[in-house]
């Protein structure tokens, strides 16, 4: 590797390609692992039916429950504001769609650089937000591991090196960019194994207790 | 032999008015190349009074793996203008397309050069050097190794001219059969000056010339040895169609409504975000376009591995090898992984199950 090009080739080439391995291998087995371990057979008459319910939780639970907004307002929102920008970020820039379309063969339109520059820049400043208080908040403080900071180190570094690559502010940009690219792959070994699965395992956890409550005629 | 003689003691001055370039012609190239070198505007006096009493400097032209695109762009690309004029008041006594001798007579022009110009020629270089086998690129017999070589030795400087000198170019490209390597992984003790392009912008040359004719010392460069004035910007910042970028306006193929709008060849396969040259800026053709303009993405000729950067048409983003492909096979085998998993826990789960021994209260009495 002697020029940030040769850098940046391995990054979109065999370091993509391990991290791309690890991810879909590893994500895919964990869900399988979790849906053919299944659950006991309920015996019981259902009440209700497991549809309506399942999707609905899916949607309602993914609105602040009341309650926890009046006692921690900060978690609620910061949570929220990270997650809108990150997601706006990384579905919404038009070269994240390009490398989509590379590996998926799915387009959609893009938002303005602009936009999702603003995004970003909110993103990452809320993502610091959140730390600080997870460090400072006895509770919050007490309940985090280290696989807690390693999860928010490995979010925020893409955040952070693609928003100085997108105004290249380490020069010379192939550097930028490849360290931005490795960024994400160090995000994908690292997503698998850890609380990171949430991403897909929340349609799970969410479906299930709709469902469950949804069969037992209770409100979910 | 008069003529000659005359013509070797000349400053640029006396060159340059003996063909009837004007005081004020002069005065302008020297405040273009001060503006393009990025001096104050207070040195253009200094500029031109260095360049007037300059004397020809001695230029010995290597040609090793290389397509002749750079010579064709350097000596042709303009009609007579003070750039040219300047290119032609440098004694070039070796440069095998031009020059009219041939054989052993072009090779003693090569060594009689250097022996009369010790320490203070000039080596300009096209074309990579191949070192998997010496036979693959000679000259007159002698291989592009040991002429770079034997030629450096007693050079001033020397300006890899050219992607295939500054950094291996389509040669060096994968699976690089030949072993070309650049000018500066062979030359480690004299200063390289790398003019990368494919082929480079002929202003930029001359650019370097002017400097060397003006200071006697080579200009800043950058960590890949370029010319910090010509190579310090990406194609990218200072392209015309960047509002476009930001905006998110793209046009998706070469005939669509946003290409005939002018907008960001990004999706296209532009690579202006990762490429250092001056071609936004200086233009080609004296200034007439150059290839964003004309419709077409950049594609990174002026840096390193460019023709390994994936496809001319993909855009930059996108990884290289042919993942779509691979993401069918790895969910397929994520599945079967994980389903063979997942029946390994559930039969584990069971025989938990059946080899689970109830415990009565009688049993825990007799424990305690």
């Amino acid at each position: 590797m002697s020029t940030p090009t040769d850098f940046l080739l391995w990054v979109r080439g065999p370091g993509f390609d391990i991290a791309l391995v690890i991810f879909i291998l590893g994500a895919i087995i964990r869900l399988m692992e979790v849906l053919v371990l299944g659950r006991k057979p309920d015996y019981a008459d259902p009440r209700n039916g497991e549809l309506g319910p399942g999707v609905r939780t899916l949607f309602t639970r993914t609105l602040p429950e009341p309650g926890s907004f009046k006692r921690s307002p900060f978690t609620v929102v910061g949570g929220y504001v990270w997650h809108v920008g990150f997601l706006l970020s990384l579905l919404f820039f038009v070269p994240h769609i390009e490398l989509f379309h590379g590996i998926l063969g799915l387009r959609w339109p893009g938002l303005p650089s602009n936009l999702v520059d603003a995004a970003a820049a909110v993103t990452i400043v809320t993502l610091i937000a959140v730390l600080i208080s997870r460090l400072n908040h006895p509770v919050k403080r007490y309940l985090s591991g280290p696989e807690d900071y390693l999860t928010w180190l490995v979010t925020f570094l893409p955040m952070l090196t693609g928003y100085l690559a997108y105004h290249r502010m380490i020069n010379p940009y192939p550097l930028v960019l490849g360290i931005h690219i490795l960024s994400v792959e160090l995000l994908m070994v690292v997503f698998p194994f850890t609380k990171l699965m949430h991403a897909f395992t929340f349609i799970i956890a969410r479906w299930y207790n709709g469902a469950m409550a949804g069969r037992r005629g209770v409100q979910s | 032999m008069a003529d000659e003689l005359k013509r070797f003691t000349q400053t640029l001055g006396e060159s340059l008015r003996e063909r009837g370039v004007s005081r004020r012609g002069f005065l302008k190239f020297c405040t273009a190349t001060a503006s393009m070198m990025a001096l104050p505007p207070s040195m253009v006096p200094a500029v031109a009074a260095a360049l007037e009493q300059a004397r020809r400097p001695s230029v010995i032209w290597l040609s090793f793996q290389e397509c002749t695109g750079c010579t064709e762009s350097l000596t042709r690309s303009h009609s007579p203008t003070v750039e040219s004029l300047i290119f032609d008041h440098i004694s070039l006594d070796y440069h095998h397309t031009l020059q009219a001798a041939a054989g052993e007579a072009a090779e003693a022009a090569r060594e009689a050069a250097m022996q009369e110009n010790e320490g203070k020629y000039l080596v300009v270089v096209d074309g990579s050097i191949p070192l998997a086998n010496p036979g693959f690129s000679t000259i007159a017999g002698v291989s592009n190794l040991q002429m770079l070589e034997e030629t450096v030795a007693g050079a001033a400087a020397v300006i890899a001219v050219g992607t295939c000198a500054a950094f291996g170019g389509l040669p060096h490209a994968k699976p690089n059969p030949t072993g070309a390597v650049a000018v500066s992984d062979i030359v480690h003790n004299k200063p390289v000056v790398n003019v990368s392009g494919c082929p480079p912008i002929p202003t930029v040359i001359t650019g370097v010339l002017a400097h060397f004719l003006t200071f006697g010392a080579l200009p800043e460069l950058d960590a890949l040895g370029r010319p910090m004035v010509f190579f310090g910007q990406s194609i990218h910042d200072r392209c015309y169609r960047r509002p476009f970028y930001d905006k998110g306006l793209f046009a998706e193929s070469f005939d669509d409504e946003g290409a005939r709008k002018g907008w960001c060849l990004y999706r296209l396969g532009c690579k202006g975000p990762m490429t250092y040259n001056a071609c936004a800026t200086t233009k080609w053709n004296q200034g007439t376009s150059w290839p964003v303009e004309s419709g077409h993405g950049c594609l990174g000729c002026s840096e390193p591995n460019f023709w390994d950067t994936g496809g001319f048409y993909n855009a930059l983003s996108i990884p290289e090898s042919d993942i779509t492909r691979s993401v069918g096979v790895l969910a397929a085998a994520g599945v079967a992984v994980g389903a063979a998993a997942g029946v390994l826990h559930r039969s584990k789960r069971a025989n938990a199950a059946a080899k689970h021994e109830k415990v009565t209260i009688d049993d825990l009495d007799k424990t305690s």
